[in-house]
């Protein structure tokens, strides 16, 4: 921890939009983020004319309710054993959840080898993987496949819900929210991606995009450098984080995502359809694909009544303005996905800042 | 504020607000002749003599951990809570509850455990029982103790008597036993292996009483839920703010590794050698200088301070780099079957 790091960048920011003299929204575009900044206390320690923004990057928030549901449909196949992230079992489908339901045969797990190693040990079951996230847990996702096709494991499947962040971040910038000033990107995505990944956001767009991990100097001082880019009207990528994160990424990860997944459109939850923003398994992958397996012609979506998920990830209203936050939807009883995932963030905001 | 869900769920028991819930509004009204204090121990007058009594069921999982096992816990666990209610342990029940094909070596191991904890502790296991239940309606062996203390005399403690501007101190580091045994379930490769701080309290909480009882006001070990969930019990019952300092709060680095690494707050992590005293302001730094000279107090600190009582008082955090953070009571799934 460096304080005079935290006081320089925070003097930065201050400089900075008092020149810029009008209201300054910047866009935590990762779940991880909003958890940091709010963790640290770093929301009130910002200018008054600056705004954080909490984006669609919590990979829990942005997986439709037609998703959950098929997942909620294979739970309740004694054939299947689901294996899941954690987060995923508190998600409601139209009418339950998966711990609500408490069945037997869904294990929580803490990777995609786990998964593999499930499948392994219950020959007699269909293992399926409830693969959510963005292009931090691909690549182990397509690990997992290859793993699963090099052992042999014909028990092995993977409910494919993976997403790509940039596609994301353009529909967001396409019409459903021009409002947004500059994206604070995130560390582990970029150290796959690389940061000059987001140059098509600059190019395109002309707002800031500064990659920071999760330590509060590197959000303070990624934050410093938008506000003084916006000031300067000089939008840049630029990164906070070059220890990790190189200019080209990691192409090993780059390449094994590549090799077993390919882009297509996808549903986001809030955000809708999103070209090239979702990943499916590549045809000779099929054998593994649960949607393939098990005849899932598509996922249906529907949103509960009143929750403005959807909204809030695309950093239109803050949590506390929807009409169901605090009341009908709290992390013990939560009705949209943001209440539900510790980086959702519904959750974060009532667990810090209500 | 909620209804009660169809089934009963894991995180109903995790110490957080669906077990609070669970607690106040299903099980009391249907077991309790009056209300319940929620404390860890409930008075009983025998004569003249106060009684402290108590229970407490284990269920850990792995049974054996660094730092300790399931029958360490037990006896810890149980002695704890008679000690921060102000109460000299004197005899614990042990009730065995065993899953056939259970290693009878293992069960030794435990037994062993047991003896010497409580041998340590200077109290006696009075009575106990004991059952066997077929293979897969237990998970290896369950234990329940239940404890009676001597009320010491001169201990008045109670929410009641806590006022803004008391001081709050606590014993040691943080969230040891909770991440040792999730470091354990998940196989975290540490290089310095974390160990729990399973503990008996009574000797030190007895010398902290023995020298300022009346200017100590309430003690609680933070168990399940841990410094989040106590303070916030505390904002709750007695109405005051509790304003914590981050920096100030003693935690392992290696525990805070392992609790980034699996995403936790260390402050909703269970401990099962500390206790939070909440003591008067003037009597800070004496208690302070007490609680260090014993073993289980080395790094004992002030850790944050009752702010005024108000109708929406809440649990702050003045974060490392000068922020402001509320504090929640957890929501209590975070860590199931640690004790």
């Amino acid at each position: 921890m460096r304080l005079d790091v935290i006081q320089s960048a925070r003097s930065d920011m201050e400089q900075a939009c008092a020149a810029i003299g009008r209201l300054v929204q910047v866009m935590e575009v990762c779940g991880t983020h909003t958890v940091a900044l709010f963790r640290h206390g770093i929301r009130s320690m910002l200018p008054a004319n600056l705004k954080l923004l909490s984006g669609p990057g919590c990979p829990v928030c942005v997986t439709d309710q037609g998703y959950i549901d098929t997942v909620i449909d294979l739970a309740r196949r004694p054939d299947c054993l689901i294996a899941t992230y954690g987060d995923m079992i508190r998600v409601p489908g139209r009418n339950t959840s998966l711990e609500r339901l408490t069945l037997p045969n869904v294990r929580v797990v803490l990777s995609s080898d786990d998964a593999v190693a499930l499948a392994r040990k219950h020959p007699d079951k269909t293992v399926v993987f409830i693969a959510v996230g963005f292009e931090t847990t691909t690549p182990a996702t397509a690990v997992a496949i290859r793993q699963a096709q090099e052992l042999g494991l014909k028990n092995f499947t993977v409910l494919c819900g993976h997403k790509r962040v940039l596609p994301a971040m353009h529909a967001l910038l396409s019409g459903r929210n021009d409002k947004i000033d500059a994206f604070l990107c995130p560390g582990h995505v970029s150290v796959i991606l690389g940061s000059r990944a987001y140059e098509s956001v600059v190019d395109n767009f002309n707002r800031p995009c500064v990659v920071a991990g999760f330590e509060a100097e590197q959000i303070l001082m990624g934050l410093a450098k938008i506000c003084r880019q916006i000031a300067d009207n000089r939008p840049a990528v630029d990164s906070v984080y070059s220890l990790a994160v190189r200019p080209e990424g990691n192409p090993v990860a780059v390449g094994i995502i590549d090799q077993v997944f390919e882009t297509c459109d996808g549903p986001w939850r809030g955000l809708g359809c999103i070209p090239d923003g979702a990943l499916r398994m590549r045809e000779q992958y099929t054998d593994f694909d649960a949607q393939k397996r098990f005849g899932i012609e598509q996922f249906p979506t529907e949103e509960p009544g009143g929750c403005e998920c959807g909204k809030v990830l695309c950093g239109l209203v803050e949590p506390s303005q929807c009409g169901l936050f605090g009341k009908k939807c709290t992390p013990d009883h939560p009705v949209g996905p943001c209440m539900v995932s510790t980086e959702g963030a519904c959750a974060a905001w009532y667990k810090y800042q209500r | 504020m909620t209804e009660l869900s169809d089934t009963i769920l894991l995180a109903h028991g995790g110490g957080g607000r669906l077990m609070s819930d669970l607690i106040s509004k299903t099980i009391g009204p249907r077991v309790y002749s009056s209300a319940p204090a929620l404390t860890d121990a409930a008075e009983i007058s025998v004569d003249d003599c106060r009684i402290l009594f108590t229970t407490d069921s284990f269920v850990v999982q792995p049974l054996f951990f660094p730092g300790g096992d399931i029958g360490k816990l037990a006896v810890c666990g149980t002695v704890n809570d008679l000690a921060v209610s102000g109460a000299e342990p004197l005899a614990l029940s042990l009730a065995l509850i065993i899953e056939e094909g259970f290693p009878t070596a293992d069960l030794e191991r435990i037994l062993d455990s047991i003896g010497k904890t409580a041998h340590r502790a200077h109290v006696a296991i009075a009575t106990g029982d004991t059952k066997v239940v077929e293979k897969g309606a237990a998970d290896g062996i369950f234990i329940n103790t239940a404890g009676i203390g001597r009320k010491k005399l001169a201990a008045s403690l109670g929410f009641h008597r806590i006022e803004p501007g008391d001081a709050v101190l606590i014993n040691g580091t943080l969230g040891d036993h909770g991440m040792t045994i999730m470091s354990r379930r998940q196989e975290l490769a540490l290089q310095s292996p974390l160990q729990s701080d399973c503990a008996s309290l009574n000797e030190l909480i007895a010398l902290l009483l023995e020298e300022l009882s009346d200017q100590v006001k309430f003690m609680r070990d933070p168990t399940r839920g841990g410094l989040a969930a106590v303070t916030n019990e505390i904002v709750q019952a007695c109405g005051c703010g509790i304003e914590l300092i981050e920096d100030a709060l003693p935690v392992d680095p290696a525990v805070r590794a392992a609790a980034d690494i699996l995403g936790f707050d260390i402050l909703n992590i269970a401990n099962e050698g500390k206790f939070i005293a909440v003591v008067s302001p003037e009597a800070q730094d004496a208690a302070l200088e007490i609680m260090r000279k014993h073993p289980l107090g080395l790094k004992s600190a002030f850790i944050g301070q009752i702010g005024p009582k108000q109708p929406h008082s809440l649990v702050e955090l003045t974060t490392r780099i000068g922020g402001q953070r509320i504090v929640q009571m957890p929501y209590g799934r975070e860590l199931p079957r640690i004790c």
